[in-house]
């Protein structure tokens, strides 16, 4: 260690100067090698504003009280250690001196315990730890109660870092400067929209191609089944219901293409009374409605037959199929929208166009595209 | 050096030269003394936040192994994996990615169990931690900032578990995934440009299991992290709280020092809540991602339920009446946004303003670190227990399908109970709760004035019966108590206040001398100092025990 220092404003020697009226001032080494334990704790708890009030010593050593919590406490551990080898056996012996623990249907009792075990065995082993902790604490440690000042804020701190934060500020002699305080804030301004604007990526245009307002149905589009197959008038008893897709590439992937073919009871065709200017839209005793409750888009998917009404599980809307699909109760608003129905040339079932108006949930500008 | 090693009290050990080397460097010793004796509040109620801590602890360390096997694009796949009946299907990769883990990983599925488990325990510990600060009032000044952050970090794991609960992009999450997407959609002005900007198009396109994957597992775990990192700092600083008793005051705190009884406890209520999710997450089957099969927008099965804390927003959707707002030049406010966007947007703006909003109705801008008990503020109970009423009509609304069907109850009566019930029973919460509180005070003050019941009947001279009451402290020449209310709680029982014989120890046999207890309990009885050692003697009036006034604690002789 070198004792000379050439650095500007260095007194000479190279030594610690002298301490402020720390504890070490207080407290001589020689002093504190003079005192105990407890002591030692003590003094320093109450550098930390910290009294000890009242302390319930633990059981006496040697006592059966001692003994009978100790017992308690290592068994609760011995446990946690048990659990803890049951969830290793389990875990790598499954499959080795155990039966497999891959899951399949109709296999043996051991891979449907696989994971429930190691869940018992690996829950048992940590609340094992933790009860045998809990014991600890309450049975075999003391019992001290402590108090702590509390304090509130320094007006010393407050006024001497005030005046650092203040003379710093003077010293800059940004207040005077107001051209160039001016410009540190069109400075922030731009460079702050600078680092967010990269996040426009993010903005597309919504109203390009109204993606909202149409579907891949279209004229002469063949309606399919899940499973690809066309459906002729007479492939349905009346009062059932089918899901329908577009024939188009994907057409049963489609978010918003879903629709319900419903082939009405007489006594329900009889009865029907289709939405103005929609009368034609059916076809013989088939309807065709969007699957997609124009509430929150959730498939409505469960039809009461008795009364032709259509339940949406997500929020219960219900829907009127002899009236238009109109909302008979719950948050919907609007009426299911209509695909116009035809049969083409070989009988199949085909639409007559898209969807005259936007499928699914509302939104703000739905009427007006 | 050579002076220290040199001094008295110069560590012999290997482990005290070691500490020593380490502070030479490092300057730990200050700091780590006085968190060592950081002085923590010994009450259960003060554990209910470190259980929300624990939750996201295991949330972090279970989501981090599960992001070793999951893949979150949304390119379709066809599943060839182990299980069968779905064998061949088409789906997309995080769903096939999602099996995987529960039936191609090695103890996947616990994993991923728990972390589902220790999702839905991280928001109740949320929840009834901040209705433990709410009704004791420990948000008043100067802990606004950290209620704030408090508020903050609900609505933050809130997002947590929408985000993750799309993931898997099974049948269920997927027509959750549909909702989002209409209530973005149902936002004014901006609705359709907001979807656009969230799922890059129409729904549900290709990128916005990848987008939510990146959210759920980076951007808001890590807010998260930096949040409970403030709202811890703030709260060492602020210290903590406390209920009023026996030696408490606003300047001090007391309880256990954190080393080494606090630690110990907190500790196992790590272990704690570690074992409980673990068994729940092996035990008890949640959410059965294969049995919902791959999201079909055609599809939805009946009876579906988001997870619990997200029921309420689903049951103000289904009661709120089917109202758009139409305005001029073919405008339309949906009728979906006012119960998710609006209604939950008011309900945490609320609450996060509470603070605030208590502070200008009150006039109250002092600081308090003594707690209150809810029935001394009877008001702010009351306010609570009826937003608690509103929120619990939501919630059962959010299940009423559920309901409906188990109790053979008529759907739209259930829709009907909710939207009338969302409005009258909580005014008639409120009541109840004020009355409730104001009984209680009663009570308090009773047996303050005129003791405990004591259960023994006296016949006077005149033949009249009385019962005798055990007062709790000084009394006046008309035998009326002299205590004052402070706050804390008021022992009612003959029990609480040493009547009855404390139990010897043991379970099969007695492992304490039963005659020395007994000596023990009399010479404290007679508020002697024990002679000889007190190790096995237990003593009341500690303030840890609920903070019980322990001037009044001793039974004395008892006055008519």
């Amino acid at each position: 260690m070198s004792t000379t220092d050439e650095h500007p404003g260095s007194s000479g020697s190279d030594v610690a100067g002298p301490t402020h009226g720390g504890p070490d001032d207080d407290h001589t080494p020689a002093q504190l090698a003079a005192m105990d334990r407890t002591e030692l704790d003590r003094l320093g708890a109450r550098y930390d504003g910290v009294e000890i009030l009242h302390v319930e010593p633990g059981p006496l050593p040697g006592s059966g009280l001692e003994k009978q919590a100790t017992r308690q406490v290592t068994m609760w551990f011995a446990l946690a250690a048990f659990f803890a080898v049951a969830f290793l056996v389990v875990y790598a012996g499954s499959g080795w001196f155990l039966p497999g623990w891959e899951w399949e249907v109709g296999a043996d009792a051991w891979s449907a315990l696989f994971t429930p075990l190691l869940g018992l065995a690996m829950g048992l082993s940590l609340l094992c730890i933790g009860i045998g902790l809990v014991q600890y604490v309450k049975k075999l440690l003391p019992h001290e109660t402590a108090v702590q000042d509390k304090h509130d804020g320094s007006h010393f701190d407050r006024v001497t870092t005030g005046a650092t934060l203040m003379s710093g500020l003077d010293k800059s002699g940004l207040p005077r400067r107001k051209l160039l305080l001016g410009t540190l804030g069109v400075m922030g301004a731009a460079f702050g929209a600078m680092l967010i604007a990269p996040l426009g990526g993010l903005i597309k245009n919504p109203n390009t191609g109204n993606p909202l307002g149409t579907t891949s149905w279209a004229e002469g589009v063949r309606l399919l089944r899940d499973d690809g197959t066309p459906i002729r008038p007479g492939d349905q008893q009346p009062g059932s219901l089918e899901t329908v897709f577009p024939a188009v590439e994907g057409g049963n992937r489609q978010a918003d293409a879903a629709t319900m073919l419903i082939r009405l009871r007489p006594e329900q065709q009889f009865s029907e009374e289709p939405r103005e200017g929609q009368a034609d839209f059916s076809y013989g005793d088939y309807v065709a409605y969007s699957k997609i409750c124009t509430h929150a888009g959730c498939p409505v998917s469960l039809y009461e037959q008795e009364t032709g009404r259509i339940l949406c599980p997500c929020h219960q809307s219900q829907f009127q199929v002899t009236q238009g699909a109109k909302p008979v109760f719950g948050p919907a608003t609007r009426p299911l929208p209509q695909l116009p129905i035809t049969v083409d040339d070989e009988g199949y079932f085909v639409a007559r166009s898209d969807y005259i108006e936007a499928v699914g949930p509302t939104y703000w500008n739905r009427e007006r595209i | 050096m050579a002076t220290t090693t040199a001094a008295p009290g110069a560590p012999t050990t290997k482990i005290g030269q070691a500490a020593l080397e380490f502070d030479d460097r490092l300057i730990v010793a200050g700091p780590l003394r006085r968190t060592l004796n950081k002085v923590f509040p010994d009450h259960w109620s003060f554990l209910l936040g470190e259980i929300a801590l624990y939750c996201f602890v295991i949330l972090l360390l279970s989501g981090t192994y599960l992001t070793f096997f999951f893949d979150a694009t949304m390119q379709e796949v066809v599943y060839e994996g182990s299980y069968s009946p779905l064998r061949g299907v088409e789906m997309s990769a995080a769903y096939e990615s999602t099996l995987g883990i529960s039936f191609d990983v090695r103890g996947g599925l616990l994993i991923r169990q728990i972390h589902h488990w220790a999702a839905l325990l991280f928001v109740a510990a949320i929840v009834v931690h901040l209705l433990r600060i709410f009704f004791t009032g420990a948000f008043r000044r100067p802990r606004e900032t950290n209620w704030l952050i408090g508020v903050v970090l609900l609505v933050l794991a809130l997002l947590m578990g929408v985000t993750g609960y799309t993931l898997p992009d099974d049948l269920l999450s997927g027509t959750g995934l549909r909702i989002i997407s209409a209530i973005i959609l149902s936002i004014p002005v901006i609705g359709t440009w907001a979807h656009w900007a969230v799922f890059n198009g129409d729904f549900v396109g290709t990128e916005i299991i990848g987008r939510f994957y990146i959210v759920h597992v980076l951007i808001l775990p890590a807010i998260i992290l930096a949040l409970i990192a403030a709202h811890l700092l703030i709260l060492v600083k602020q210290k903590h709280t406390q209920f009023p008793g026996a030696g408490r005051t606003e300047h001090n705190v007391v309880g256990n020092r954190l080393f080494p009884a606090f630690a110990g406890k907190a500790t196992a209520l790590l272990f704690i809540v570690f074992g409980l999710c673990a068994a729940l997450g092996g035990l008890v089957q949640i959410n059965p991602i294969w049995l919902w099969g791959p999201y079909n927008p055609a599809q939805v099965s009946a009876g579906s339920q988001p997870d619990w804390y997200i029921g309420f927003l689903d049951g103000s959707t289904r009661l709120f009446p089917a109202w758009d707002l139409n305005l001029p030049g073919d405008y339309t406010i949906p009728a979906l946004f006012w119960p998710t966007v609006v209604g939950a947007g008011l309900m945490f703006t609320v609450l996060a303003l509470y603070p605030m909003i208590e502070r200008k109705l009150t006039g109250d801008t002092a600081s308090h670190h003594l707690l209150q008990r809810p029935r001394d503020v009877p008001v702010r109970t009351s306010a609570g227990a009826m937003a608690l009423t509103f929120y619990v009509v939501l919630w059962i609304s959010g299940g009423n399908d559920v309901i409906a069907e188990k109790f053979d109850l008529s759907l739209n009566a259930m829709i009907w109970f909710g939207r009338i019930g969302c409005l009258v029973l909580p005014p008639f919460a409120y009541w109840l709760t004020y009355r409730l509180c104001i009984g209680l005070q009663r009570h308090d003050r009773e047996v303050l004035e005129h003791g405990i019941e004591t259960g023994v009947i006296r016949r006077l001279p005149s033949g009249e019966f009385i019962e005798v009451h055990q007062p709790l402290g000084p009394v006046d020449e008309h035998g009326h108590g002299q205590l004052a209310y402070g706050g804390a709680s008021v022992p009612k029982k003959m029990n609480q206040v040493g009547g009855a014989r404390r139990a010897i120890k043991g379970f099969f046999k007695p492992v304490e001398e039963p005659a020395e207890v007994q000596r023990q309990a009399e010479l404290e009885a007679r508020g002697l100092e024990s002679e000889q050692s007190d190790r096995q003697s237990i003593t009341s009036g500690r303030p840890s025990e609920g903070g019980r006034p322990s001037e009044g604690g001793r039974p004395q002789a008892p006055r008519d």
